[in-house]
């Protein structure tokens, strides 16, 4: 299976998305999953009284991180060092991936275990480190599915959403050794995977791991997770490597308070998921006693400059907003061609390449802009006016650019722009008796209106415009 | 409700095994708890009567800086539990807080053992998240928030308890 840059779509968003929707089982998997979550996250959101409250000041917590990066990135760093860790600074993907690459040769690691984490997806290190000849195993239950499928991810929180419980038994029998269950019964399946990654994560000597939030004040990393996964490879290899966005900064250990009461509910639905880990440097044993902190930049402090598009970073990858989004229910998270899929993917992933990788600047018109996302996001990112202050400053097809600067032309001078009307009607005037019974719409329009009718009708020019019917009703009079 | 109340609650919505009782009785009900247990790890500076009923054979973890530490592959056999207090306790999500302090141990001590029997008393008991920051002597240390057994929602988002956490927790809330 050949892949471009786990943040670049090869394929534009709506060729992709026709060819996941042919696909009914993914649609009914899909549907059901995020049907579910939506509910159980409505519902324990409803709990909060100061949900609001707790929403408009996590924004902006997040804002003052982007405004003071470089002074808390330094204060970060200096608290780490102290407490331990060594910090390193990677300025893009290959860059971080170099680092890991190095770190995990030192320590002769033949493998890594692997926290589920969004940064090293985005930054493919999993391919880095196999071409190094050292093999990453996913240890979070989804992932593995995904890995063990050559598959990727198509939710940031459920990598595995288009896989149901048949699929995954087969998956396992396939592909896991010594695996012989014969239900499918998802206890039965994770009891599997809890076998299956034991010996694993004794001999393991080194872990990746990403973070959910990084605390400036302490120099604390702080990891939500559901399994145990996450504490199994925060506490048991030697050597951990974390790879944490620049972004994923918190000014305060206090702040806190409102990120792990917003998140949990955001994300899963739940009051608080199963575990929480908040480590800071390295403790005398207890934990790795090398801790690699890879503070990663990928083009973060360059959407930082955009002062509309930059609301794009303070995001905490609940996925809430995949969720709701009727385009990701129907289209799922491939289409979207990146490992940020949905509504966040696709103001996150043109933003961080720039529109012009691959086919990103297609990602911006993946939305109805029903504006869902942004009512349900923890962090009060609009993402609907992001995605158009993106239509408006991405690259546009020449025709398009044509089309534009004629319609400007003919709508600047009253008498062209009645001309025009005058003429649209009198050219529709025969497709008008041909389509009365449908209400006068066009349901195939020759090429190139056709790329519009391919999907919609197209209505018709009205018999009479509304200063013909003024004059008329009213000035003749 | 009171905030004691209002956690067990919370923390029987995960399916944890919920146990009341007076400081008294927890001797005994932790007897009763850790009957079954082929070993009962216990970490360092746990009060001496908690242990006074535990029939099943112990396992001590020394301090973390010292000698007698407890490998993963002891933990790891099967039939362990282990007994441990917690800093801090959150009631509106039900959440135990361990900060490594005494009674509570190393990370690993409570990660890789199938069961896990916790103590809380009731006045560790805080409202919420950001009450928990506040209650923490020392948020450097490594702390672990755990919310009822481990899960996974990964396969069709059914909640299954017990992937790589321990499968079975039990709190005993002491009134």
């Amino acid at each position: 299976m050949s892949r471009g840059l786990p943040i670049v779509a090869v394929t534009p968003f709506p060729v992709a998305a026709e060819r996941e929707l042919g696909d009914a089982q993914l649609r009914g998997n899909l549907g059901r999953a995020t049907r579910t979550i939506r509910e159980k996250r409505a519902r324990v959101v409803a709990e909060v009284a100061d949900w609001e409250a707790m929403r408009e000041r996590a924004a902006a917590v997040k804002d003052e991180v982007l405004d003071d990066l470089g002074e808390l990135l330094a204060r970060f760093e200096a608290a780490a060092v102290a407490a331990g860790a060594t910090v390193h600074h990677a300025a893009d993907a290959a860059h971080a991936n170099a680092i890991v690459t190095e770190l995990a040769t030192a320590q002769r690691a033949e493998s890594v275990v692997k926290i589920k984490s969004m940064a090293t997806q985005e930054i493919g290190l999993n391919e880095a480190l196999e071409a190094a000849g050292i093999t990453p195993v996913e240890t979070d239950l989804a992932e593995l599915i995904v890995q063990l499928a050559d598959d990727t991810p198509s939710h940031i929180l459920v990598p595995a959403i288009h896989y149901n419980r048949r699929q995954i038994r087969e998956l396992f029998a396939r592909r896991m050794p010594g695996f012989s269950e014969t239900s499918d019964e998802p206890a039965v399946l994770a009891g599997a995977a809890r076998e299956y990654l034991r010996r694993t994560f004794l001999a393991a000597k080194v872990a990746v791991c990403g973070a959910n939030f990084a605390i400036a004040e302490t120099g604390s990393l702080v990891i939500v997770e559901s399994e145990g996964n996450g504490r199994m490879c925060l506490t048991l290899p030697e050597t951990l490597i974390a790879v944490v966005g620049v972004e994923k900064l918190l000014p305060r250990f206090a702040d806190l308070g409102d990120f792990l009461r917003l998140l949990p509910r955001s994300s899963t639905g739940e009051r608080m998921n199963p575990y929480t880990s908040i480590f800071t440097g390295v403790t005398a044993g207890d934990g790795p006693q090398r801790l690699h902190i890879v503070l990663l930049d990928n083009g973060r402090t360059h959407v930082a400059q955009d002062p509309l598009g930059r609301a794009a970073l303070r995001c905490i990858r609940c996925s809430a907003c995949l969720n709701v989004c009727p385009v990701y229910e129907r289209a799922g998270g491939h289409a979207y061609g990146s490992v940020y899929p949905g509504p966040i993917g696709a103001i996150l992933s043109p933003q961080l390449t720039g529109q012009d990788a691959g086919f990103n600047k297609t990602l911006p018109y993946a939305s109805t802009l029903c504006g869902a996302c942004y009512d349900v996001c923890p962090v009060k990112i609009n993402i609907p006016e992001i995605l158009v202050h993106l239509r408006q400053t991405g690259p546009k097809p020449a025709a398009e650019r044509v089309a534009m600067s004629t319609l400007s032309w003919v709508m600047r001078d009253r008498r062209r722009w009645r001309a025009a009307l005058r003429a649209a009607r009198t050219g529709a005037a025969p497709l008008r008796a041909l389509t009365r019974r449908r209400g006068g719409t066009l349901r195939r329009a020759p090429w190139p209106l056709s790329a519009w009718t391919a999907h919609r009708d197209a209505p018709l020019p009205a018999a009479e415009s509304f200063r013909d019917w003024w004059r008329r009703t009213h000035e003749q009079a | 409700m009171s905030l004691a109340e209002l956690f067990a609650e919370r923390a029987g919505d995960y399916r944890a095994g919920m146990h009341h009782c007076t400081e008294e009785d927890l001797p005994e009900l932790l007897g009763r708890l850790l009957a079954g247990a082929s070993k009962v790890v216990l970490p360092p500076g746990l009060p001496g009567a908690w242990t006074a009923a535990l029939t099943a054979p112990v396992l001590r973890d020394g301090l973390a800086v010292g000698p007698g530490l407890l490998t993963a592959a002891e933990l790891d056999q099967a039939g362990v539990s282990v007994l441990t207090a917690c800093a801090v306790a959150i009631a509106e999500t039900g959440t135990l807080v361990l900060d490594a302090g005494a009674g509570q141990g190393r990370r690993l001590l409570t990660l890789v053992p199938d069961h896990h029997v916790c103590v809380v008393h009731d006045a560790q008991i805080v409202a919420d998240v950001p009450d928990m920051i506040a209650a923490l002597p020392d948020p450097t240390r490594p702390l672990t928030m755990i919310s009822g057994p481990s899960a996974t929602s990964d396969i069709e988002l059914n909640r299954v308890e017990g992937v790589h956490g321990p499968r079975r927790l039990d709190i005993v809330c002491v009134h």
